[in-house]
């Protein structure tokens, strides 16, 4: 395998800002998955959204980018409570397959409201010329956003590590995810708390939506599906419920896809099978994830 | 009692297939085609219904294990010509191009391929739990999906295989000129024929000592396990027989289709499936089959929200989209407010009032 070491960087830093938005992704399943046990299937479709209240900002109102930007994660957060008020809130006590067919019509739901309002057609997203620069760094060309979409994930990930350890409300999502039914007693505000978590986690899947549409400026309603899987896998090779994991898993995940494709060109065809063939065989060795915990069965 | 129910039903299969005959003749091409998918989602179905329903193992897997079935009975049915005409980009490996059976082979043999792809993956997979076994699943009808997109030439790849032969009753017609003057147009009879047989089937299997151990394992497998069942054989030849009913009927349904391209076994597909066991009631057969039929003839009755609308004075544009919108919140409706599987809640309503006994 001939590869200059210039080369090798830029499918680094590829690899690194991908799995950077993996990693923000994968973190809303876990958050929710470690507290209400549930696969949230719209998480991806979620991050569609968040793509093209973004698009329709830039495009169709005289705000700053820059502005844009930081409002349209926090209206997708509020989409994601809304879509936990509406769908979820009325099945928490129903059987878990009931719960997980919402989600998954929730998800379908988006997907043709996407394609009803926002048509089907692809649309190009309006990257600001300022990310969309190319840089050249002793012969390894980079494109400007490759190098901040990991910056802001590390701003992010160390914001939301603040607020899980060092915040009353971050300790009573903690103490939620590590026994639902004890915390409830404790006078823990669980609806709140559940609100909290589907709002963070659609906040950080737009933050990684508009990364996203710069980096791959193409967007359709379909385009969550996809990295909805992927990024649910990546929560599932780190242990899902565990924050960490999650973003390891990204790491893992996005670095593996590029690294794959650069070394085995041959293999370009079997790039989206990668990420379930890595998931299969986590979960036949090591089935609670690499950094979840062992549950004994309890009988 | 029992063998009173036991001729009821023999009674209804046997007025079914009459009425089915006689659909055929005087039913036309529009309808007897949302029949005869109905019939294919009531053999996919209750597939599903084996895993999921019976068995209580979550498998999203179903259009992984339909896709080997529909492209096996694709290559096997095909003609020669037709295959080197679809294979224009990527020459057809020469031990397929001229493999050819007759129909009901090729879909025994689409099945046995499902059966033995579901025992495969199964094997490993069944040891998961829940929602790890959902994903894994999900994961491995991803990755069947793109290895057909792959090896192109096996499959066609992602350009599909088009002219897949469509079922006639062959020259029964003319057999038959006597009695009828109307030709016998399409497989009516074959894929409600092939519904039914699996109703029974599925009837028999779970009044035998496997459904009744299938049932254990669903209600609690600590529990089954203790009274002997062998848990591992048992998950194992229900997720086997439930991909063998996935193979049948995505061979059915490529027939019915005509086209298949990797694109249509999508996770879209496995979700209507899921649906309609939902909607029927998981671990009820009869559920299974009414609600089959009625979300399939439902997605047709929707098609014209897809048209420009007639609202009053004013028309409205087309709005491609929107059936899929009303289908999807249609369901989330029912999923939240009536949890007990649909069908099943309206049929024991029915059965209330007319029958007290």
């Amino acid at each position: 395998m001939n590869m200059s070491i210039q080369e090798f960087l830029q499918h680094m830093t590829n690899g690194i800002s991908l799995g950077s938005l993996y990693a923000l992704i994968a973190i809303g399943y876990t958050m929710v998955y470690g507290i209400l046990r549930l696969i949230n299937f719209a998480h991806g479709d979620i991050f569609m959204l968040g793509v093209y209240i973004t698009f329709y900002g830039i495009g169709f109102t005289p705000i700053p980018w820059y502005i844009i930007f930081l409002l349209a994660p926090i209206l997708t957060g509020l989409l994601g409570l809304l879509l936990e008020k509406l769908a979820y809130k009325p099945l928490r006590e129903s059987p878990r397959i009931t719960i997980l067919i919402s989600a998954i019509g929730a998800s379908f739901l988006l997907q043709n409201l996407g394609i009803l309002v926002f048509g089907g057609r692809p649309k190009a997203f309006p990257t600001p010329a300022v990310l969309g620069r190319i840089l050249n760094i002793g012969g390894v060309s980079v494109a400007t956003v490759n190098f901040i979409i990991p910056i802001v994930t590390i701003i992010l990930l160390f914001g939301l590590n603040f607020f899980i350890l060092k915040t009353k409300t971050g300790m009573a999502m903690r103490a939620l995810s590590k026994d639902y039914e004890a915390a409830s007693l404790m006078g823990i505000n669980i609806n709140g708390i559940i609100s909290i978590t589907f709002f963070i986690g659609s906040l950080l899947a737009a933050m990684g939506g508009i990364m996203w549409g710069v980096k791959y400026p193409q967007i359709i309603p379909h385009m969550g599906v996809m990295p909805g899987l992927k990024c649910f896998i990546a929560a599932v090779i780190g242990g899902i419920g565990n924050i960490t994991g999650a973003v390891l898993g990204g790491f893992i995940l996005g670095l593996g896809e590029i690294l794959l494709i650069a070394f085995l060109p041959s293999l370009t065809g079997y790039r989206d099978a990668f990420a379930f063939i890595l998931l299969i065989i986590i979960l036949l060795v090591r089935p609670t994830g690499l950094m979840g915990e062992k549950i004994a069965e309890k009988v | 009692m029992k063998k009173k129910s036991l001729y009821l039903q023999i009674g209804i299969i046997v007025v079914a297939l009459i009425a089915l005959f006689f659909m055929n003749i005087y039913m036309d091409n529009y309808k007897i085609k949302i029949l005869n998918l109905s019939a294919i989602y009531v053999v996919l179905a209750l597939g599903m219904n084996l895993i999921n329903g019976f068995t209580g193992l979550f498998s999203l897997g179903h259009a992984g294990f339909m896709a080997v079935g529909a492209y096996t009975v694709a290559l096997l049915t095909m003609p020669l010509e037709t295959k080197t005409m679809n294979f224009y980009m990527k020459p057809m490996v020469p031990f397929l191009l001229n493999l050819n059976m007759p129909f009901i082979f090729a879909l025994l043999a689409g099945g046995i391929m499902a059966a033995i792809f579901g025992f495969l993956i199964g094997a490993p997979v069944l040891k998961l739990t829940d929602d790890y076994l959902a994903i894994a699943t999900l994961g491995f009808s991803e990755i069947i999906r793109i290895i057909i997109i792959n090896i192109q030439s096996v499959t066609n790849g992602s350009l599909g295989l088009k002219g897949i032969p469509q079922l006639t009753t062959g020259n029964m017609s003319e057999k038959l000129s006597w009695l009828i003057k109307i030709p016998i147009r399409t497989n009516l009879l074959w894929a409600w024929g092939i519904a039914i047989l699996t109703m029974v089937f599925m009837k028999v299997l779970m009044n035998g000592s496997y459904g009744k151990a299938f049932k254990a394992i669903r209600e609690d497998e600590i529990a089954a396990r203790s009274m002997g069942i062998n848990l591992f054989k048992h998950k194992v030849m229900s997720f086997t027989i439930g991909s063998f009913l996935a193979g049948i009927g995505g061979g059915l349904l490529a027939v019915h289709l005509g086209t298949i391209d990797p694109a249509l076994f999508k996770f879209a597909l496995t979700f209507n499936i899921l649906l309609i066991v939902v909607l029927g009631g998981m671990g009820n057969i009869n559920g299974t089959a009414i609600s089959a039929v009625i979300i399939t003839v439902a997605m047709e009755v929707l098609r014209f929200l897809d048209e420009p609308l007639k609202l009053g004075f004013t028309t409205t544009r087309a709005l491609p989209g929107l059936r899929m919108v009303v289908f999807s919140l249609a369901l989330m409706i029912i999923v939240i407010f009536k949890r007990e599987g649909f069908v099943k809640s309206t049929l024991e309503k029915v059965r209330g009032k007319y029958a007290k006994n």
